[in-house]
């Protein structure tokens, strides 16, 4: 017997749905046990005053300070290096065997567990060049470690743009260059911005790669070549070693709320430069 | 232009077979003929937009001004001189204004005036101007479909080119903007020269001077409008313009 077209798309809607709403209802779980449990415990003084008695008391200013230069090392390495290697492979070069290898190699790269890339940064950065345990290392590490999600996202971004984009901009006297940068980047932003945003919250919350490469001091950096712990893993070794339960929580929801109000202000700027474009 | 023996392959597949065929200056040139005849190679040849799709090569001679295009080194300037309006509006997603400006705008900075003068004359000569001139800030994509080509047609004429092809550039449009377009084409032949590929014979009969008749990547014939519809030398476009195939 068959079941009657109208059944089956009743019940194919109310699975989505289900689906679709289990997912949601984790996600916010998860979200709202955080932030319940740690903003209890954010104060001001929480968020200004120095990491005293290795995290069991004071706040977490050194590992704030320390997150946000790590994090704007890497992302100014990765976003424009990553971007204009996705420029380059979707614009300037034919499809062939070697774009074919080099996307396989991004694509696996892009899978690698961020360890590797701990590891990698430690041998490269902290011992073959010197650098030691410092914001620079980690930096540079997680540059790394995001290069291939920023490629990849940018230039699936760069190939949803419509030919005719390009055929036009070419029709009009425009070269490549041009092309690229007044055709096609601004359709193409913000697709690119989504791969820079996972970027930074890939680095934002890495604990591996940053334990490897940049330490955990808890005194407040004072130069790119100091040692310092991020918000992540100052948590991670909260949590770890037990030192303070309600601390570790304050930490994380500290944690979720950057990661929230970086997407906010990434996508608002965005939006700003496309309706200052008229371009929706 | 004069076109010797053009031929346009795609890979081991030609798509025009040996043309040979003058544009006239300030004329309409009608290209006609069924799909796959070679009229969208045709245009993509003459202003080497042919030379953006790996695969294509072209043999045989074209000249602008007794010049030859494949020997024109800046082809960024050939494709200034020689602007296309393609099937489809494509307004970029910019401000009207904006994409007026595109083009002019590649090869040097306008001052304001010089800018709010290329934006009005290629408006205007579109036939645009009095639908958009209080809002040439908003968005191209706001505008109606014939709104949107007939700003393509402004775009390409402020780049000051000598010849305009156009794509069978009515195909999406109602029989009003088709008729605001024909109308622009009408004006636009006293300073420029027109070539003007289309799958709707009667507009070639409405709007060319002269009229291409290709099949198979051959041409058939080309002779004046009125003969092409009237009394073709070749059967097969009698055959065609009467619709008895295409």
């Amino acid at each position: 017997m068959r079941i009657a077209p109208t059944l089956t798309e009743k019940i194919a809607k109310g699975m989505l749905m289900l689906a679709c709403a289990s997912a949601v209802a984790s996600l916010l779980f998860v979200i709202v046990f955080i932030l319940a449990g740690g903003f209890r415990h954010v104060s001001w003084g929480f968020l200004t005053q120095p990491i005293l008695d290795m995290g069991r008391s004071g706040g977490i200013a050194p590992a704030i300070v320390g997150t946000f230069l790590m994090v704007f090392v890497a992302l100014g390495i990765a976003a424009p290096l990553g971007v204009a290697s996705a420029i380059y492979l979707a614009e300037y070069t034919l499809e062939g065997r070697a774009t074919q290898a080099i996307r396989f190699g991004i694509n696996c790269l892009a899978g690698v567990p961020s360890i590797i890339f701990g590891l990698f940064g430690f041998i490269l950065f902290v011992v073959m060049l010197g650098l030691s345990w410092s914001i620079l290392s980690g930096g540079l590490s997680l540059a790394a470690m995001i290069l291939p999600t920023i490629i990849r996202t940018a230039e699936e971004a760069l190939r949803s743009v419509p030919a005719q984009y390009r055929d036009v901009a070419a029709s009009l006297g425009a070269t490549r260059w041009q092309v690229v940068t007044r055709s096609v980047l601004p359709y193409a932003l913000p697709g690119i911005l989504t791969g820079v945003i996972l970027g930074i919250g890939r680095s934002i919350e890495e604990t591996a790669v940053v334990i490897f490469t940049a330490g955990s001091a808890v005194q407040m950096p004072r130069s790119l070549l100091d040692s310092a712990r991020t918000m992540a893993v100052h948590f991670y070794i909260l949590a770890r070693e037990g030192i303070s339960t309600e601390k570790a929580y304050a930490t994380a929801a500290v944690l979720i709320l950057t990661i929230l109000v970086i997407n906010i202000l990434a996508y608002t700027l965005m939006h700003r430069v496309l309706r200052g474009r008229r371009a929706v | 232009m004069e076109i010797r023996d053009l031929w346009v392959r795609y890979g081991s597949s030609a798509a025009l077979r040996g043309i040979s065929l003058d544009v006239l200056e300030n004329e309409i040139l009608g290209v006609i003929g069924p799909s796959n005849s070679g009229k969208s190679s045709l245009l993509l040849a003459l202003n080497r937009m042919v030379d953006r799709i790996p695969g294509a090569s072209v043999e045989g001679r074209i000249l602008l001004d007794r010049q030859d295009v494949a020997a024109i080194a800046d082809v960024q300037d050939l494709r200034r001189r020689i602007g296309i309006v393609y099937a489809l509006p494509i307004p970029l997603p910019m401000s009207i204004r904006d994409n007026v400006l595109f083009g002019a705008r590649l090869k040097r900075r306008l001052d304001r005036q010089e800018a709010q003068a290329v934006v009005e004359g290629s408006l205007r000569a579109a036939f645009l101007w009095d639908e958009v001139k209080d809002r040439l800030d908003l968005s191209a994509l706001r505008l109606s479909g014939g709104q949107q080509q007939r700003l393509c047609i402004a775009r390409t004429l402020a780049v000051r080119p000598e010849v305009i092809l156009f794509d069978e550039p009515c195909s999406g449009l109602d029989p009003i903007s088709t008729a605001k377009v024909e109308e622009a084409m009408g004006e636009l032949k006293s300073r420029h020269t027109l070539v003007l590929v289309t799958n709707n014979t009667k507009q070639a009969a409405r709007v060319a001077d002269r009229t291409a008749f290709l099949l198979m990547g051959e041409l058939l014939e080309v002779d004046r409008t009125e003969k092409i519809f009237t009394n073709p030398s070749d059967p097969r476009t009698e055959d065609f313009v009467t619709g008895r195939f295409g």
